[in-house]
């Protein structure tokens, strides 16, 4: 009864045990295989005149099939239907990268000549032609947006709290349908909207920073009120009964515990919205406009900032063309590490806030 | 300072569903009772009911009267929030503030109301509270560090410091030993042995030997079936339960003669 009696006496000694032994291509021939394809496909493509779009497509096609055809050949079906799968997605992960790998190296390419001292010190004021920079469209960005932050954060969080701790029924729902309508608005509406507004209370004309906040704040409030609801959600009930059950009142309750419970969360979240407005250019063009000097006062005429700036240096350069284009490839630089400052801003809060285990 | 609480009548609601119906009990002051009964019975449900907690939930009410020393907690001008000041509650799983150091959870419950203290005051209720739980001994050198770092056991008896720490006069236990090992049921059972001579303990326990050890009077619930309300099957001394029961649903669920 213990001899195994399938398998013929002749047959080559296989390790006996209870778990069936597969064969398995080494560990590097796939990677090998897949190169080989490419440099294949890149051949095919010089055969027939070279050019990348096609190198790459044939490339690709003939890499992911050698890796299918040999691991099938070798290690059976289901363990080529994960290798095709398997390079399949990195294939998409890498097509979703160029974008990304391109923009960063052609804004850094084009933004670093004049990514210098003057840049940062000087204004366009009474510059036609070289030289200046957009000291007054960044300390601008930086006043509107702050501007905007002050109206957001509070709504938001407040409408968040409103939503997660007291609403119920009917009205949660609506609140919630219109949240995520506004997150969809687009941001020239948001301007328009503004502009709107400030044209009923202060007549025609007018341009004002604050314009350009409250058109980001428009842009912003569901952000910030979804990302705080969603974190708020995540404060555990347990939390709300304790405080409850120490005879503590519900105001309290959300104040002391709920709030200092989710901070971290509630600082990334708002962090990211801030990131999400920062670049806004369309609201900030038909509310806030350009000027060339320096004006931090966002209750008194036009303002500058970068996404507007690098706009204007863009469509409308003067006589010295290329100091134009260079400046709007500076600014968009500047914006860009703008943004990634906020985001590592945004994981440092989440690190340095999250509640200690102290283990 | 323990209370005693007379309840008549209580039915209790989850929307349009009754979960707990007709509930009349008796619970003396300076004794633990014991809520025994199958999950799903209402036993937990009765307790929150006890400080106004049920209600927290949306769309959750009751009907009947509790009244502690007189006063019907369901009154119309009572403030629930004062009823859960006298009525501490300790819940199944440990839950200590995990923004507050062991110092900050035992005084959570008047540093969260802001009322002002001294110090030295505050000082003296964290030994206070923290010896009362038998916990002063493990933490004293670190009250400073998270509660949250703590073992199960020391958590619970730090939720249970934080609960004695304003002074309530009954206090509300559910399943409390649940999520514990033995050693550490040990200690919260002998720390509710200590803490009778001062509050009214109720607590909800599905370990039997648990109730049959620590109470004085017992109470078994159970119900008809799913979707039937929950009811008070019986309410007896705990001597009288375990040994002989007035009923036979109690005998057989006792005995392990049921579900």
């Amino acid at each position: 009864m213990s001899t195994p009696t399938r398998i013929a006496p002749d047959a080559p000694a296989r390790p006996v045990g209870p778990v069936r032994v597969q064969r398995r291509l080494p560990r590097f021939a796939p990677l090998g295989l897949y190169l080989g394809g490419v440099a294949l496909g890149f051949a095919l493509s010089a055969l027939t005149g070279f050019s990348l779009a096609t190198a790459v497509v044939y490339g690709v096609v003939l890499g992911t099939l050698a890796v299918y055809v040999a691991s099938r050949a070798v290690e059976g079906r289901r363990k080529a239907t994960d290798r095709l799968v398997t390079s399949l997605v990195t294939t998409a992960f890498g097509v979703a990268m160029v974008p990304l790998l391109s923009l960063v190296w052609t804004v850094l390419d084009n933004g670093l000549p004049r990514f210098d001292a003057a840049f940062f010190t000087n204004s366009m004021y009474r510059v036609v032609g070289e030289g200046g920079g957009a000291y007054h469209a960044i300390l601008g960005t930086l006043v509107i947006t702050a501007l905007a932050t002050a109206i957001s954060v509070p709504i938001g969080l407040m409408t968040a709290i409103y939503l997660v701790e007291y609403a119920s029924g009917r009205l949660k729902k609506s609140i919630t349908f219109f949240v995520d309508v506004m997150t969809g608005i687009p941001s020239i509406v948001a301007g328009l909207f503004a502009f709107a507004l400030f044209t009923l209370l202060f007549g025609g004309g007018v341009r004002l920073g604050v314009m350009g906040a409250v058109a980001l704040s428009v842009l912003m409030i569901p952000v910030v009120v979804r990302s705080c609801e969603e974190v708020l959600k995540l404060v555990p009930n347990e939390l709300r009964e304790a405080s409850y059950a120490l005879g503590v009142p519900k105001w309290r309750t959300v104040v002391k515990v709920v709030l200092p419970t989710a901070i971290a969360g509630l600082g990334t979240g708002v962090t990211l919205a801030v990131a999400r407005v920062v670049g806004e250019t369309a609201p900030l063009l038909v509310t806030v406009g350009l000027i060339t000097g320096t004006n931090l006062n966002p209750f008194d005429g036009r303002m500058a900032t970068l996404p507007v700036f690098a706009y204007y240096q863009l469509t409308q350069p003067g006589t010295a063309t290329q100091a134009f284009l260079d400046r709007a490839w500076t600014a968009a630089l500047v914006l860009i590490i703008l943004v990634m400052a906020l985001n590592v801003v945004a994981r440092l809060i989440s690190r340095f806030f999250a509640p200690k285990t102290g283990r | 300072m323990a209370k005693r609480i007379e309840v008549s009548d209580l039915n209790i609601y989850y929307g349009n569903f009754r979960a707990v119906e007709g509930v009349n009990i008796s619970i003396e002051p300076r004794s633990i009772t014991a809520l025994i009964g199958p999950s799903g019975c209402g036993k937990s449900t009765f307790l929150r009911s006890l400080n106004r907690m049920h209600e927290v939930l949306p769309g959750a009410r009751v009907e009947g009267k509790v009244v502690m020393d007189g006063q019907d907690l369901y009154g119309a001008d009572v403030d629930p929030v004062d009823v859960r000041r006298q009525i501490g509650m300790v819940f199944q799983r440990p839950n200590p503030f995990p923004t507050m150091s062991i110092y900050d959870n035992v005084i959570a419950g008047n540093r969260l109301n802001n009322k002002r203290m001294k110090k030295s005051e505050t000082d003296d209720l964290v030994e206070k509270s923290l010896m009362g739980a038998n916990l002063w001994n493990e933490v004293k050198d670190r009250l400073d560090r998270p509660g949250s770092g703590l073992s199960g056991g020391q958590q619970q008896r730090l939720c249970i410091a934080r609960a004695i720490a304003v002074e309530p006069d009954v206090l509300l236990m559910d399943e409390p030993c649940s999520a514990l090992d033995p050693i550490s049921t040990l200690a919260i059972e002998d720390l509710m042995t200590e803490l009778k001579e001062r509050f009214t303990i109720v607590i909800v326990t599905h370990n039997m030997q648990q109730a049959a050890r620590v109470s004085e009077s017992t109470g078994f619930f159970n119900l008809n079936g799913v979707g039937q309300p929950g009811r008070l099957i019986e309410f007896n001394p705990t001597e009288k339960i375990f040994s002989n029961p007035d009923e036979k649903a109690t005998e057989d669920y006792i005995s392990g003669r049921f579900g």
